[in-house]
């Protein structure tokens, strides 16, 4: 009996906790953001294990998988919004342009300025709707007099698809719009400081089907500029935005591919069972 | 062993047993809601009973009685070196004058035991009255002015029907003679009761009729003044760092639950220390606004602190992430966000910490402001009293009179703490903001 449990173990040590090797090509020509045998620990839970990414200039990218896959947490690595956590401790190496991000000499303020974020709740501040916006730029002395820092302020509100709707009532409180309004307002406040890459962690799932649309093709123009990366729980989304998409597992990186091929001919088994719906 | 099986009730069995339970716990929350109901009656009733009874004494405190005399404003008498310097007004004859006027307002003229009977029935701080009104007015010399003087304490509590005239006389505080003047004096209409002057405008006195809080409220506006800019920048400035700077391990642990204790130490420890330290090492002097307000910083600090800290914790970590993410530095999410937001709180926790140190009495005692104080103070190192010390010294005082003052001087100190307490409301009604 003894013998016959600790093969059981054994197994259990295979099946649950090998790290599985990524399928898919992870790599890609000019990344804009790579990320090489990345790991992340809380206290002594392994969130992340062994991510190897790379992050192309001007696309799209979805993270997908079930609930606690570690998909936000790697995300929340990007830009290292994961220094907040005290317990959070990070391995391996994430490059933005080719720089290591968490190098000792590397200054998380404007790394974050270069790598904005927008969250899965609106998070206006309470503040009006034109000082929402013109945070960012202020703190980062990116406005020399008052009429660049207005133009900033439009231009943003633009891009997001917003000045219309609140071009009149710029002192009001961002926290009185809309939802969706609010999504957009820290999409505008985001790219406000001109960041490279903007990373979004589930930003229509508070949002409905309406606002949600409305953001979807705010992600497409965004496109054209930004490098974006989106976490989604809606499969659908992940097909209608990204170019392509990652499969992440119980702190894995199962597989990396073109959308279309993911959601039409998965090559790994437990991608294949998430797409399908078998869990998740 | 078919027993064992149970199918599950059948819906309509299902449906009586819920009904049965609905019954009862329908009772139950009735019961539960009328215990409560009882609860905040009771305490409200408690209430009304305090009020009343704080009004019913201290409202007749704020007044007392007056009476008018036409006195004679010779001059030659009154300023015998003819400069109108508080020398020479003090050396004057203000005394006399005033017991010829009141000898006059009983139309006497000679008589030893009336001249004695009716010194005693004007209050002792009247010749400083006759002279203080000289000196701002001083064309009013040489004139005859009818001007209002406090009645003695005595007179007052008689007039207050404290002192029965039924009583024997030799078990009484004033004799047949002074009350036969009392009655005359009524009788010719020269008694008054009027909004007292001296409570508001005067100083400790033993005097009961001459006694006022305007000491020891400015030695409260005093000592409150060093508390609050003392016990407000630390206070929050320690909030900040324990919340958002200082690492999370045993010793910021130990801290913590040593700021809690600290909240809940006697606060009359706090007024020994302050004797040690201030007092006896630095060699302060006693009775000192300066010290009361240190002591009284010391006392609120944990208060402050504890509310700065529930203040800033309540700022939602979605509006840290928010400036974080677009490259906010930390000392930016502090300064920029959290403070703003947790003002309301921190402020609220302020003046609660304020008000609890406004009416503050044993500490206090420790560093001497209980010391009796006529002078009203002008600096934080001028000896001083504060209210509710004040009222503690009157409360031991024998004379009839000083009950009233005493419920009077309370009802001051209670009007400033609601009124402080209802700034803290409109200020955190006005401050906060939504998220």
């Amino acid at each position: 009996m003894t013998s016959f449990k600790q093969i059981n173990d054994a197994t259990d040590l295979t099946m649950e906790n090998a790290i599985i090797k990524t399928t898919g090509n992870v790599f890609v020509d000019k990344p804009r953001m790579s990320a090489r045998n990345v790991n992340v620990y809380y206290g002594d839970k392994h969130a992340i294990r062994d991510v190897t990414i790379d992050i192309a200039e001007q696309e799209v990218i979805a993270f997908i998988g079930p609930s606690g896959c570690g998909k936000s947490t790697f995300l929340r690595t990007l830009n290292r919004m994961n220094d907040t956590i005290d317990i959070c401790r990070v391995s391996g190496e994430i490059a933005l342009d080719g720089e290591n991000i968490y190098a000792p000499s590397v200054d998380v303020v404007p790394l974050r300025a270069r790598v904005g974020m927008v969250f899965q709740k609106p998070n206006p501040f309470p503040k009006s709707i034109y000082d929402n916006i013109a945070y960012g730029p202020r703190i980062h002395g990116l406005a020399r007099n008052k009429a660049e820092l207005d133009d900033i302020v439009q231009s943003a509100l633009e891009r997001a698809g917003l000045w219309n709707e609140v071009k009149d009532r710029l002192d009001q409180p961002g926290t009185g719009l809309s939802g969706g309004q609010q999504q957009r307002l820290c999409i505008a406040r985001a790219i406000a400081v001109s960041p490279e890459v903007i990373l979004m962690d589930e930003p229509c799932s508070a949002l409905d089907p309406i606002a949600t649309a409305r953001v979807e093709e705010l992600i497409e123009e965004l496109k054209q500029q930004y490098t974006i990366v989106i976490v989604t729980h809606s499969m659908q989304q992940a097909a209608r935005v990204s170019d392509r998409t990652a499969y992440f597992h119980l702190g894995d990186l199962v597989e990396v591919g073109r959308t279309e091929q993911i959601f039409t001919n998965p090559s790994h088994k437990l991608t294949q069972d998430y797409i399908t719906g078998r869990f998740g | 062993m078919t027993d064992n099986q149970f199918m599950g009730l059948s819906p309509q069995e299902a449906t009586l047993r819920v009904e049965a339970s609905l019954r009862q716990r329908r009772k139950r929350e009735k019961r539960f809601r009328l215990m409560g109901l009882a609860a905040v009656a009771l305490a409200l009733s408690f209430l009304v009973i305090l009020f009343t009874g704080i009004l019913s004494k201290g409202l007749p405190g704020m007044f007392q009685y007056y009476v008018q005399l036409d006195v004679e404003l010779d001059r030659a008498r009154l300023d015998p070196a003819g400069d109108l310097s508080a020398a020479s007004l003090y050396s004057g004859d203000a005394e006399a004058l005033i017991l010829e006027a009141s000898l006059a307002s009983i139309g006497e003229e000679e008589g030893r035991k009336t001249k004695r009977a009716l010194r005693k029935m004007v209050s002792s701080g009247a010749s400083i009255r006759l002279i203080e009104f000289v000196q701002s007015n001083p064309q009013v010399l040489n004139t005859k002015q009818t001007i209002k003087f406090a009645v003695d304490d005595d007179i007052d509590s008689f007039l207050r029907g404290f002192i029965d005239r039924e009583t024997p006389e030799k078990d009484r505080r004033i004799d047949d003679l002074t009350i036969d003047i009392v009655d005359r004096w009524q009788a010719a209409g020269l008694i008054s009761y009027e909004l007292s002057d001296y409570l508001f405008f005067g100083s400790a006195s033993r005097d009961a009729e001459m006694a006022g809080i305007k000491g020891a409220l400015i030695g409260s506006l005093l000592t409150l003044a060093i508390c609050i800019s003392i016990a407000f920048p630390l206070g929050v400035a320690a909030a900040i760092y324990l919340e958002e700077l200082a690492p999370k391990n045993r010793w910021t642990e130990l801290i913590e639950i040593n700021i809690n204790n600290l909240a809940a130490v006697p606060s009359v420890v706090f007024g020994i220390m302050g004797l040690t330290i201030f007092i006896v090492t630095f060699g302060m002097p006693r009775s000192i606004p300066l010290v009361g307000g240190v002591v009284l910083a010391l006392m609120t600090l944990p208060t402050i602190i504890i509310s700065s800290r529930a203040a800033i914790r309540a700022v939602p970590p979605s509006i840290r992430d928010a400036a974080l993410g677009i490259g906010a530095s930390k000392m930016q999410v502090i300064f920029h966000h959290v403070i703003p937001l947790a003002m309301p709180g921190m402020l609220t926790g302020t003046i609660i910490g304020m008000a609890q140190a406004l009416g503050e009495t044993a500490p206090l005692l420790m560093i001497g402001m209980v010391a009796f104080i006529v002078d009203i103070p002008a600096g934080f190192m001028d000896p001083a009293t504060v209210l509710p010390v004040q009222i503690f010294m009157w409360a031991d005082f024998a004379e009839r009179m000083f009950i009233q003052k005493t419920s009077a001087a309370i009802i001051v100190l209670l009007a400033f703490l609601i009124t402080m307490n209802a700034a803290a409301i409109a200020l955190r009604k006005k401050l906060e903001r939504r998220w």
